[in-house]
């Protein structure tokens, strides 16, 4: 029985120790994604910049809410527009971004394609 | 026929790539937040700058057909430029004009407010920054005008000069 209640016990501190470790893995995951829109070229894991450091006040408090990552990506690209985050989204600002490396592929495939099928 | 086929390509795709970086290094890199927008106030919890009281902002942003927030702290250099317009604006009895204080040592901010005067009719706290990057802001000082249906549908990042303040006064005309 004392075996029991120690191992309950056990459980239920390494729970608790790995649910913050999520926590704080999430935040900085999260922050690593968000731009420091007052930086040059930093995000707000990597900035200490007052909006920086309010921001990840911010990132974990909406976890502690029980925000989805998602869901905060959402929340700050309604606040700050869609350049706070590091992945673009695909519209007419950047489809060029996203079709130009596809173009250069197909591109070139069909040069090698040519060169060494083809000939052959 | 090939050669004339991948010279045709290539010559497409450096013209088009010309196209590109020149209309992209003509534009300016610096990013410019948004300013004509319309979005839902928040609904936040505070701190009365002087009781030290909760507040909500529900019974803050009440009585008044527009709003002004304008977010300040006593070791922020542009926002002791800004303090004579505001004390200008606060003069116009048709807005309610609402301070909202940014990771500030309250006793250097009630300094402040002493030795510059008080343009605000209520001050609130935040302490962490959490509000203010909820609200939308950048940094300080920032201010928002907020109409009668609780939208923000005005947003200056920096200092309120006097064009700023004249625009602001034809907007709450």
């Amino acid at each position: 029985m004392k075996l029991f209640k120690f191992v309950i016990i056990l459980l239920f501190i390494f729970n608790i120790a790995n649910s913050y470790e999520s926590k704080d893995e999430l935040t900085n995951k999260i922050s690593k994604n968000i731009r420091c829109l007052i930086c040059q070229g930093q995000s707000v894991y990597d900035s200490n910049s007052e909006f920086a450091l309010s921001m990840k006040l911010l990132i974990k408090k909406k976890i502690d809410e029980g925000y989805k990552e998602e869901e905060i990506y959402d929340f700050l690209k309604k606040k700050y527009g869609e350049w706070i985050t590091y992945d673009p989204e695909f519209n007419k600002k950047t489809f060029v971004l996203w079709v130009l490396p596809i173009l250069l592929f197909l591109a070139g495939g069909a040069i090698i394609f040519r060169r060494l099928i083809v000939k052959k | 026929m090939k050669n004339k086929f991948i010279l045709g390509f290539l010559i497409i795709f450096f013209i088009f790539c010309f196209i590109i970086l020149f209309k992209s290094l003509r534009n300016s890199n610096i990013y410019v937040p948004e300013q004509n927008f319309e979005k839902k106030l928040i609904n936040f919890n505070s701190e009365d700058f002087f009781s030290g009281k909760k507040i909500s902002s529900e019974d803050v942003f009440v009585g008044s057909d527009y709003y002004i927030l304008n977010i300040w702290a006593s070791w922020c250099g542009p926002c002791r430029t800004e303090h004579p317009q505001l004390m200008e604006l606060s003069k116009n009895l048709s807005i309610k004009l609402i301070g909202l204080n940014y990771k500030d040592d309250l006793k250097n901010a009630k300094k402040f407010i002493n030795n510059f005067g008080n343009p605000y009719s209520t001050i609130l706290l935040d302490h962490d920054g959490i509000i203010s990057i909820e609200l939308g802001a950048y940094g300080i000082p920032e201010t928002f005008i907020i109409n009668k249906q609780k939208n923000i549908i005005r947003k200056y990042t920096g200092i309120l000069n006097r064009e700023r303040i004249k625009e602001i006064n034809l907007i709450l005309k």
